[in-house]
Order: C-alpha cells, then structure tokens, then sequence
C-alpha cells in the first residue's frame, strides 16, 4: 500500500474552495479525464475521456470539516482511499490536500498524479472565482 | 514541392543488431541498403536511455533537463517545442504512427490525448483539438498509436479487440497484478518477458505500423510535402513475436553476446568495478527504475535465457525491416523516392545479456547507450554516402528535420543538424554527446550524466539513493570497446577526468535547464 499526496496554496476562501469539491457531482469540472459522472446515493460512477467508467463509494462530505472522502471500488484496486481536505490558512488562504492510499502500490502514483493535476483545476476556478 | 522525410524508429534496439552494423542474427537488408545508400553512424547516442526522455528529446531537439520529462511517467508538456509543429508551420502534412510515448501510458483517467484518441476514432484536422494550424496534437496531423501489445486503450488495442478478440490474450501480459513490470518467464527457457505468440504475422503490430503508414501514405496528394514517424513498437521487451516465425531464427544456434562473461565469479568482479547498484541490481537488492521486472534476479538469467531472448529479438528485428520494405515500396510506387530522405534509429538500447543483464536502467554503456543511426539523404539532394564516426546525439534529429525541410535550425533546438560526413563533423565540432539519467519512484532517486568523446565514456553519479555523489565510470573505448574496466580511479588519467567533468559542468550549465521539469504522475 502506498500514499502519494499533493496540496496547493489557493489564493481564495476556504468556502470558494469547499464548494468546488463538496458536490460529489462536481468532479468533471476539475478532474482532468473524467468526462461525466452518475451519482445515485452513495455511488458514484465516473465516466473517462478513455470510454472506460469507473464505480467509487462516496465515504464522507463533510461541510464543518471541509473534508471529502471517497474510494475507487473497482476490482483494478485491492483498495484505494482518496481524501480531500481544505484548511483555511487566511480569509482569502486555503491550502487544498489531496490524498490518494492504494493499493497496488503503482496504482497511488496514478490517481495521485491524477489528483495533482485536478488540485491544478481547483486551484483555477477558484481563484478565478474570487477574482470576479 | 519540397523532400519529404519518413522517420523510422524502433524500440529498444543495440546497435549491433543490423547487418551493416556487424549483426548476423537478424536479416537486415532494407535498413543495410539504407545505410550503404546513405550516411551511417557509428557512435550515435540517445539524451536518455529510456523511452518517454529519449523520445521526448528526438521531438523537442532538447536535453530531457531542458524539455522537462526528465523520467518515463513525467509527462512532456502540451506546449513543448516539436518539430512537427515546425515542419506543419513549413506547409507539411505530419503523422506520427506507432509508439509515440511523450505521454505516461499509464493512465486510468485517459486524461492524456495519445491515449484519448482512439476514443474517437482515427483523429484527423477536423476533431476537436485542430486550431487551425498546428495538427491535432504536437503538430502531428494525424495520429495512430500503438505499443507493446494489445491491451491498454490506443490505436492498435482498440483494432484487435474489434477485429481479433481471440487474439487479446494472445501477447505477454507486460504487467504482473500489481502493475509493475511482470517478471513471469515464458518460451523455451522461462526466461522473463517471452512467450510464445500464436497472433498470425499479419495482426502483430508491427504489420499494423507499416499498413497504417502506408494508408497514411496513400491518402495524401502526389505534391504534398510531407513528415512521417514510423514508430514500431519492437524489439521492446516482451519478446513475443508471432510464434509462426520463430522458425527464423533458432535460439540453440545463438552464440553467448561477446558483452557476456560466463564464469560468474569473473562476472560478479566486472559488476564490482561499477558504482554500486549495478551490484544491487544484479542481486536482486535494489530495482532503481520501473523499466525492469520488479521481481526478476538478474543473478537468475541463464546462458539459454540470453540466446532466447537474443533469437527472438532478432526475429522482431527481421519483421521490422521487411515491414521497412513494404513502406518503401509504397513510395516507390508513387513515384516519391527521389525525394523522400529516411532516418533510421532507435530510442535506446537493450543489455541483451550483457553483464548478466536484460532490460535497461541507470546504466551507461554501449549496450544502452549506442544505437543504430542510419541517414538515407533524397537522391535529389546529391549527399555521398559516408560512414560518420564521430559521436552524434538524436537531440541533432530535430534540426536535421528541418535543414532537410529548408529551415534553419529553431532557436529552441539544443543540438545543429546531423553532420554528412566526418569533414563536415570535424568542421562543426561534433566531438562529445551527452546522455542524462534521472529518476525518482517510491523513495529510490538516481542522478547519472556521462559524456562520450571518440576515446573516452566518462559517467558521474550524482548524490541519490544509492550514491554519494562521488562515484564515477571512466572507460577507454579504443582498449576496452565492452566496458569491463573502470577506469574512474586511474591516477594517470587524471587530466582526462578534469577534462571530461569540465564538459560535465558545461552541460548542466546551459540556459534553461530544470526550469521546464514535469511531475512525475505515472510510473511510465
């Protein structure tokens, strides 16, 4: 099992950054490869830019922590957690953690390389957003 | 109406394996008579000796420290230089068929184009990505891509699961269940990375290639001036040809590599000499790179091993050149021969049993390092055939592209166009090419730079894992061509180190190098 973890200092608030992530609906927009997704309870089923799609476990979104939490369900992983977290460091602060454990190890560096470059995407719209 | 240029790569190829270049296992007589029509290199060096770098350089014309895909998984940036870019600019029609590898293949999200594509179909100027005037991707008007087997989500994958479903199991499965590179053994010897293949020679991919080359080839007007990468995924492990050719070559009959030393205690001293995690390697004590089986001893490899491996990799060599052949009768047939200039080379090389290894790794040698590099100038053109001696480095083949197109070479290209003749090399100062190694996967980073001048391959370590930053190889090539004696400690050769280091330090003193460095988001 293997941990891989990337974060991004966001000039924008806590909250800008939250809601980007906090809909489970929302990952399409700042997940690089991920076209679509269908979201029915607590299953969310992510469709690729590859034409594959891909059933994830929602865990937790949770408002007062700011902490999203979710894990890939397909037989490719003997298991994966993916954790986001948005810590307010100032008013218009955040810093962004994106967190992947998997297991195959190779499999962490994948959707953590993934997540580097949707913490990029975030990273984006939100300051974009505060911007305005 | 300008020349026209076909790009021919290959994967993983030593530069002994071509009949001009002393290969006798493998029948080569498209690529000979390129070479014998042509220019040929006899020191030709890639700027990695691993495939995304290597590859990365050839399109950019820049070292991997100034490109920034420093490491296979690393990603070369969307808006890198490429000259594909700069040949479309020119007015050519570009296409790049085959293995193309500037993108991680690994890649659930399909989140890069190259494995996006296929998606879509055969992606052509009128898809999304076109702006008008640069390709659908890096310049590159057309995109057909493939690699080592059918599984995965490119061009050739997706055309044997629809066309050939029974034959999707039919390849080695490159990767073992936890994603690292599978050390299963196969064939005759069980040696790693080999099977037999019952896939007909007409579905492999090397056919494939060169039939999507030459229906590339077939849709473009007779006028059209035009830049094509042929980039046939062998002889890349896994060696698994299509077992109704292995009749070619019979692994009984081949002889141990002259880079083989096969009394081990002989052997295991020559490892010794190096810096330390050759040893590691060998033992089974450290992998350092993602290229090799995880799980696979060299100390393992038998006699047999080798000849099997060796056999077969000549077999993928021979398809290769016949596959050369049917593309160049295509042109022929259109009447473009005498304007077509060819190139012929590789990414980088194979161990192919040398020291008691396969595969590759932060190990700079001749093995790795030197490749076949062949230049078929356009007849029109009037170049006399040469053999070029002096070192060349394939970061040359971008400004080479665009000499052959009439340009000069582009500000951001590293390295001026292929010398055509020893004069023409001696006259320009083509005299050291410089090939860099780093890598960085789950805690074990590895830093190497080495310089090969005609006389002289000097490599250092740089502070990582496994070195201090002390450690050196120093070979004489003129006395010691295998590479068995390190000569790093030789006190009488102390001036040569100072001299060698010094073009060490120039290199990595050039401007813009780490600026541009990518993420490491995959492991190849």
């Amino acid at each position: 099992m293997a941990t891989v973890r990337y974060e991004r200092r966001i000039k924008a608030s806590p909250d800008t950054v939250w809601n980007l992530v906090r809909d489970p609906r929302s990952i399409p927009e700042w997940f690089p490869g991920i076209t679509s997704c269908d979201v029915e309870g607590k299953v969310r089923t992510i469709h690729l830019a590859n034409g594959i799609s891909m059933p994830e476990e929602i865990i937790i979104s949770d408002d007062l922590l700011r902490r999203f939490a979710y894990r890939v369900t397909s037989p490719l992983y003997r298991s994966h957690l993916g954790t986001i977290d948005v810590i307010e460091i100032g008013p218009k602060d955040s810093l962004c953690i994106y967190s992947t454990t998997a297991e195959p190890d190779v499999l962490a560096l994948v959707i953590g390389g993934g997540s580097a470059g949707a913490l990029d995407e975030i990273q984006r719209l939100a300051e974009e957003q505060e911007g305005k | 109406m300008g020349r026209k240029i076909l790009f021919i790569t290959t994967d993983q190829q030593r530069f002994d394996t071509i009949g001009v270049n002393g290969g006798v296992y493998s029948r080569t007589p498209v690529v000979d008579k390129l070479a014998n029509d042509g220019i040929r290199y006899t020191r030709a060096q890639p700027a990695s000796v691993v495939c995304m770098p290597s590859r990365s350089s050839m399109l950019t014309g820049q070292f991997p420290t100034r490109h920034g895909a420093w490491m296979n998984g690393v990603p070369l940036r969307v808006d890198a230089p490429s000259v594909a870019a700069a040949l479309h600019d020119e007015g050519y029609k570009t296409s790049i068929i085959g293995k193309a590898h500037f993108e991680p293949f690994l890649d659930v999200f399909g989140r890069f184009t190259e494995n996006s594509l296929s998606s879509l179909g055969v992606p052509t100027v009128e898809q999304p990505w076109y702006d008008g005037r640069r390709g659908v991707h890096r310049g590159f008007d057309h995109l057909e891509m493939a690699t080592h087997g059918a599984a995965g989500m490119l061009h050739y994958a997706r055309w044997i699961s629809q066309n050939h479903p029974e034959m999707l199991g039919a390849f080695y499965q490159v990767l073992d269940g936890d994603l690292n590179v599978n050390a299963l053994g196969g064939g005759d010897t069980d040696a790693p990375q080999v099977k037999h293949n019952p896939i007909p020679k007409e579905w492999y991919h090397t056919d494939w290639v060169a039939d999507r080359t030459i229906a590339w080839l077939d849709s473009l007007e007779a006028d059209a001036d035009w830049f094509c990468w042929m980039s046939f995924p062998d002889p890349h492990h896994p060696w698994d040809p299509p077992q109704s050719e292995l009749g070619r070559v019979n692994w009984r009959d081949v002889d141990l590599p002259a880079g083989y030393e096969p009394d081990r205690e002989k052997r295991e001293t020559l490892l010794d000499q190096k810096a330390r995690h050759w040893r590691m390697w060998y033992d089974g004590e450290l992998v350092s790179n993602y290229e090799a089986p995880a799980k696979w001893v060299p100390a393992t490899l038998t006699a047999d091993q080798i000849r099997e491996v060796n056999a077969l990799n000549a077999i993928e060599i021979e398809l290769i050149d016949e596959a050369i052949g049917r593309v160049l009768k295509t042109i022929e047939a259109r009447g473009w021969d005498d304007d077509v200039d060819i190139i012929f080379t590789t990414d980088h090389g194979e161990f192919q049993g040398d020291f008691g290894l396969l595969f590759k790794g932060p190990y700079h040698v001749d093995s790795l390092m030197r490749l076949p590099l062949i230049w078929r100038p356009a007849p029109s053109s009037g170049v006399t055939p040469a053999v070029v001696d002096a070192p060349v480095s394939l970061v040359s083949l971008a400004a080479t592209f665009m000499s052959v197109a009439g340009a000069a070479q582009p500000e951001w290209a590293e390295a001026p166009a292929l010398p055509v003749s020893n004069e023409d090399a001696a006259a320009r100062k083509f005299d050291a090419t410089v090939t860099e190694w780093d890598s960085a996967l789950f805690g074990v980073d590895v830093h190497v730079r080495s310089v090969v001048t005609d006389q002289w391959l000097f490599t250092r370590y740089g502070e990582g894992y496994a070195h201090d930053g002390t450690e050196g190889e120093l070979y004489s090539l003129g006395d010691d061509p295998l590479q068995r004696v390190n000569r790093f400690a030789d006190p009488s050769l102390a001036a040569v180190r100072e001299e060698l280091q010094a073009r060490l330090d120039t290199h990595e003193a050039r401007p813009g190098v780490g600026e541009n460095d990518g993420v490491l988001v995959a492991p190849v």
